[in-house]
C-alpha cells in the first residue's frame, strides 16, 4: 500500500482558441495531487477553475499537454483506446447532469448492462447484476424495464451511480453529482454516495462547487482556482480553518441557513477582504 | 448528516407515468400518413403488375391506335402519337419513377450518412476535409451536370439517378452531422466511452436511432425530388426513347396537347399525386417522429373564477402587496385543469425581503410570475387575487399592467446570459428599458445607465455600455440587469433565483448589492430560491412553499430557530452546515472487499 492509487502531476491541459488562428489557452497550470485506495479527495472550485477538466483527464475524455497521471503505478496519461477500455472496469464516473447523463431511448436495464456485456457478462449474468445494482441504490426491482423519462432527478442519479458501480471499479470520479438535485434529495444521495464507498472502498474523485458537500464526503480536500490548486488538506481543516486567502475568501462566501449566524459571518467576510485588499496594496507598493 | 432524516420519511417522489407510445403507432394512427402510404403502395404496385394488367407492351406500337381516343377497345386511355397505349406506357412509367427513386435517395443516405456520422463524431481536422468535399459537390449545377454528362449515362435513368443521389448527398450529410454532433456532447456518450464502448457500438446504439428518424422523413422527400428531376430530364428529352417515364409521356402529350389533350393528363395526374403523396409522407412522418408542435390552447386572455373579484373587494391598505388565496392551473392536453399552485396568500410591506422558498415544482416561480403578471396564454387563475396598492392586479387589462410592470414592480431573472440579447449592447439595452420605464429622452437615459451599472459595482461603466453581453462576465451581466431593474425606482423588486447560476463568491457580492440597494431605495423584494443559505442572507421574512401551497411563513429567524410545519424541518435538516464534516477513515482495502455483493 505504499503506492497511491491516483496520482497526478504536474498536470496540464491546454484548449484550442475559439476562432481562427486563436490563441490556445491553458486551462490547468500544472495540477499535482494524489489518491490513496479507499479515499474520497474533494476537489473544490468555482466555474472555470478546472476542476471538470481534471476529472476528464483522469477518465481520458481530454487529452492532456503536459504531466503525467498514474494509476496503480502505470503511467495512463496517454493511454491507448484499448488500454482504456480495459480500464473502464477500474475507473468510472457519475456526472452532474442526471438529465443528459442517460440515453433518453434506453431501458433503465440497457443503460446498466451495457457496461457489463463490455466486460464480458452473458445476457443473463448481468441481467442478475442489474437486479442487485437497483437494489444497491435503492431503487424498485421493475426500474429495469422503465426509460429514464419515467424517474425523478435523484432517481436518475442513483442510476448513473448503479451504472458507475457495474463494473466495481476502484476509482470513481464524481463530478458534481448533486449539483443539480433539490435539497432533500441531494442529501439522500450524498448519504448513498457515502454508504456505498464505505461498503466497496472504492476511492472518489468527488468534484464540486460546494464547500459544504465536499466537507461531508470527502477525507481530504483540494482548492483549485483558475487552474492551479491552492490548497489541499485534511477536510476539516481545508474546510473549517484554511490558509490560503482564496479558500477564505471561498469559505466566508458561502452563506450558512441560520440568519443571526449568518450576519455575524457577512461582517467577517468583509473584514477578511478589506484585509486581503490591504496586503495586496502593501505587496504591491513594496513590489 | 442529521439523524432525523430517515429515509421512510423521505422517499422521492415517483413521477406519474404517461403512457409511452411507439412511434410506429403515432404514424398508423395519423390519417396522413395512412392514407398517403396507402396510395404510395397501390401506386408501386401498380408497376411490377403491369404486364398483368396493360394488354400491350410499353413500346408496342400499332397504326390503329394512333392518337386514339379514351375508351376506344383494348385502349382504355387511348393511344399516343406513335399508336402506343397509354395505359401499358403509364404503368411501366411506374417502374421507371420508383427505380429513379430509390436510387436517387438511396445513394444519396449511404453517402450522405457515413459521411456524416465520420464527420460529426471524429475530430475537426476530418469534419474539415469531408466538409469541403460536400462544399464542391454543392457547387455543380445538378440539371445541367447531369445533362451535360449524357453521353457518360448514354441516358440511362438509373446510371442518371447514381450521379444525382451523389448531387443530393449534402442535404443528408448536413443533417446527419449536425444530429451526431449534438449526440456526440451528450453525457450519456461520454459515460458509454469511460464504460470501455467501442467506437462502433457507440455509433450503433447512440447514435444512430437519434440519426435515424430525420433521414426517414428525408428520403421521403428526397425520393419525390429525385423522380421530379429524372421525370424533368426525359420531358427534356434527355435519356433513352425506349424507356417510358412520365416526363416522356408528358412530352408527347404535350405535342398532341391539341389533338387528344388527355395524352397530357395522365402522366401528369401520377405524377403529381405520386410526388405530393411523398411530401404530404414527410411531414406526417416529421410530426410523428419528432413530434408535431403542440397546438396552442386558445384561453386567450386568463379564465378566472368570478367569485374570487367578489370576494375580495375590501383591501387592508397597510400592505404594499398582498396574494391572497391564489389558484393556478394549466390545461392539461386531455382538457382538464392541472393545479399549480392551490392557494397561495402572503404579503408584502414596504421595505421588507420576502423569501420564497421551495424545491422544485413547488410553485415558487409560477407564484413570482403571476405577481409580474407574466404567466403564459394557456394559464388559468382559478380563484383567489394579487392586490399592489389597493388595486387587484388580475382585474387589470394588460395596458394598465405594462405600466405597472417594469415601472412599480421590475424583475430579475435567474439566468443573466439568456436574458440579454446577444445583438445588441449592454447600454442600447438599458437606455431602452429606461426610456420605456420612465419616459426619460435618450442622452438623459444614457446619463443615467452611466450612473446606474457605476452604483451596481461595474468598474468601468463606459465600457461595459459598450459591450455585448457575451463580452461580460455572468456576475456582471447579473449587475446589469439589477441595475436595469431599478432603473425606475420600482417599489417591488422580484428576483427569480438571482444568484444560483453565478459562483458563490460572486452570489455573496450580488447579495450585497441588493441589500444595500434595498437600504438606499426603500424597495421590498420577493426573493425566490431554493437556498436557505441566502434566505437568511437577505431575507427578513420567508415563506415555505411546497407543491402549489404555502406551508409555513413568518419572520425569518423564528422560523430558523423553531419550525412549525415538518416540511420545513425536514428541510432545514437537509441542509449540510459546519458540524457536517466526514471523520471516519479511508476505507483499508484489501482486494478482496472492493466489490459490491454479487
Amino acid at each position: 500500500m505504499t503506492n497511491p492509487l491516483l496520482e497526478i502531476e504536474d498536470l496540464r491541459v491546454t484548449f484550442p482558441g475559439k476562432g481562427f488562428r486563436a490563441k490556445p489557452h491553458e486551462v490547468l497550470h500544472g495540477a499535482s495531487l494524489t489518491i490513496d485506495q479507499g479515499e474520497v479527495l474533494g476537489l473544490v472550485g468555482e466555474s472555470g477553475s478546472g476542476k471538470t477538466t481534471i476529472g476528464r483527464a483522469v477518465l481520458g475524455l481530454v487529452k492532456p499537454s503536459g504531466g503525467t497521471i498514474r494509476f496503480r503505478g502505470e503511467d495512463i496519461t496517454h493511454a491507448s483506446s484499448a488500454r482504456r477500455r480495459q480500464l473502464a472496469r477500474e475507473i468510472q464516473v457519475v456526472f452532474q447532469d442526471p438529465y443528459s447523463s442517460l440515453n433518453p431511448a434506453l431501458t433503465i436495464g440497457d443503460i446498466l448492462s451495457e457496461p457489463l456485456i463490455i466486460q464480458g457478462y452473458t445476457k443473463n449474468d448481468a441481467r442478475q447484476r442489474v437486479k442487485t445494482l437497483l437494489d444497491h441504490v435503492g431503487l424498485p426491482k421493475d426500474a429495469a424495464e422503465r426509460i429514464p423519462k419515467e424517474f425523478s432527478g435523484g432517481q436518475r442519479q442513483r442510476v448513473a451511480i448503479a451504472r458507475a458501480l457495474a463494473p466495481s471499479p476502484k476509482l470513481i470520479v464524481c463530478d458534481e453529482p448533486v449539483s443539480a438535485l433539490d435539497l432533500s434529495t441531494q442529501a439522500l444521495v450524498l448519504k448513498l454516495l457515502v454508504d456505498i464507498q464505505r461498503e466497496t472502498g472504492a476511492a472518489y474523485l468527488f468534484i464540486s462547487h460546494d464547500l459544504g458537500v465536499v466537507r461531508h464526503i470527502s477525507h481530504r480536500v483540494t482548492v483549485i482556482s483558475k487552474g492551479d490548486l491552492v490548497e489541499t488538506g485534511p477536510a476539516a481543516q481545508v474546510t473549517s480553518e484554511p490558509e490560503h486567502p482564496y479558500t477564505q475568501r471561498l469559505l466566508l462566501a458561502a452563506p450558512v441557513a441560520d440568519p443571526l449566524m449568518q450576519e455575524k459571518r457577512r461582517a467577517e467576510r468583509k473584514r477578511l477582504i478589506e484585509a486581503q485588499r490591504q496586503q495586496d496594496e502593501q505587496a504591491g507598493a513594496v513590489a | 448528516m442529521s439523524n432525523l432524516l430517515s429515509e421512510a420519511t423521505l422517499i422521492e417522489e415517483e413521477k406519474p407515468t404517461a403512457p409511452r407510445r411507439s412511434a410506429f403507432r403515432r404514424i398508423i394512427s395519423d390519417p396522413q400518413a395512412v392514407i398517403t402510404g396507402a396510395i404510395l403502395i397501390i401506386v408501386s404496385l401498380l408497376g411490377p403488375l403491369a404486364p398483368l394488367i396493360a394488354g400491350h407492351g410499353p413500346n408496342d406500337a400499332s397504326l390503329d391506335a394512333v392518337n386514339a381516343p379514351v375508351g376506344t377497345p383494348g385502349y382504355p386511355l387511348g393511344g399516343d402519337q406513335s399508336g402506343r397505349d397509354v395505359l401499358s406506357r403509364l404503368l411501366y412509367s411506374i417502374n421507371t419513377a420508383l427505380e429513379s427513386g430509390l436510387i436517387g435517395a438511396g445513394v444519396a443516405i449511404v453517402i450522405g450518412m457515413t459521411a456524416g456520422l465520420i464527420g460529426g463524431y471524429f475530430g475537426a481536422r476530418i469534419r474539415a476535409i469531408i466538409e469541403q468535399v460536400f462544399n464542391l459537390i454543392m457547387t455543380f449545377p445538378g440539371l445541367l451536370l447531369l445533362i451535360v454528362l449524357m453521353p457518360l449515362t448514354r441516358g440511362d435513368h438509373r446510371t442518371t439517378m447514381l450521379i444525382f443521389g451523389v448531387m443530393l448527398s449534402p442535404g443528408i450529410y448536413r443533417i446527419v452531422r449536425n444530429v451526431t454532433i449534438g449526440v456526440r456532447n451528450e453525457l450519456y456518450v461520454d459515460a458509454a466511452l469511460v464504460s470501455g464502448v467501442s467506437t462502433i457500438r457507440i455509433l450503433g446504439r447512440h447514435v444512430m436511432p437519434v440519426v435515424i428518424g430525420p433521414v426517414i422523413i428525408q428520403a421521403a422527400f428526397l425520393m419525390g425530388g429525385a423522380i421530379n428531376v429524372q421525370s424533368g430530364l426525359a420531358f427534356l428529352g434527355v435519356g433513352s426513347a425506349e424507356i417510358p417515364s412520365f416526363g416522356a409521356m408528358i412530352a408527347s402529350g404535350f405535342q398532341n396537347l391539341y389533338v387528344e389533350p388527355f395524352q397530357f393528363a395522365w402522366p401528369a395526374l401520377l405524377l403529381g399525386v405520386f410526388t405530393a403523396c411523398l411530401v404530404l409522407l414527410g411531414n406526417a412522418l416529421r410530426d410523428a417522429l419528432e413530434g408535431a408542435r403542440p397546438k396552442p390552447t386558445k384561453v386567450g386572455k386568463m379564465l378566472r373564477a368570478a367569485d374570487a373579484a367578489a370576494a375580495g373587494v375590501q383591501t387592508e391598505a397597510t400592505c404594499l402587496l398582498e396574494v391572497r388565496n391564489l389558484k393556478l392551473a394549466y390545461p392539461s392536453p386531455t382538457g382538464e385543469l392541472n393545479e399549480v399552485l392551490s392557494g397561495v396568500s402572503f404579503t408584502l410591506s414596504e421595505g421588507e425581503t420576502l423569501g420564497l422558498v421551495g424545491e422544485s415544482g413547488s410553485g415558487k416561480t409560477q407564484t413570482a410570475f403571476s405577481v409580474l403578471g407574466l404567466l403564459p396564454g394557456e394559464a388559468v387563475v382559478t380563484g383567489g387575487s394579487i392586490f399592489f396598492d389597493g388595486r387587484d392586479l388580475l382585474s387589470l387589462s394588460e395596458n394598465e399592467l405594462r405600466k405597472i410592470r417594469g415601472r412599480d414592480i421590475a424583475y430579475v431573472p435567474q439566468e443573466p446570459m439568456s436574458n440579454l440579447d446577444p445583438s445588441a449592447t449592454v447600454g442600447a439595452q438599458l437606455v431602452e428599458g429606461i426610456r420605456a420605464s420612465t419616459g426619460a429622452a435618450k442622452s438623459e437615459a444614457k446619463q443615467r445607465a452611466l450612473e446606474l451599472l457605476e452604483r451596481v459595482g461595474i468598474p468601468d461603466p463606459k465600457r461595459t455600455f459598450g459591450q455585448y453581453a457575451h463580452e461580460i462576465s455572468g456576475g456582471m451581466a447579473q449587475r446589469v440587469l439589477i441595475a436595469g431593474a431599478v432603473a425606475s425606482r420600482p417599489r417591488i423588486l422580484i428576483a427569480d433565483e438571482p444568484t444560483t447560476a453565478l459562483d458563490v463568491t460572486i452570489q455573496a457580492e450580488i447579495l450585497d448589492l441588493l441589500r444595500d440597494l434595498q437600504e438606499e431605495m426603500g424597495m421590498a423584494i420577493i426573493l425566490v430560491t431554493h437556498n436557505f443559505g441566502v434566505v437568511a442572507d437577505i431575507c427578513s421574512k420567508l415563506a415555505v412553499m411546497k407543491t402549489g401551497e404555502v406551508v409555513e411563513a413568518g419572520d425569518v429567524v423564528e422560523v430558523f430557530q423553531s419550525p412549525q410545519h415538518e416540511y420545513t424541518t425536514m428541510l432545514l435538516n437537509s441542509i449540510l452546515d459546519e458540524s457536517d464534516v466526514r471523520t471516519d477513515p479511508p476505507v483499508n482495502v484489501t482486494e478482496q472487499s472492493n466489490e459490491v455483493s454479487r
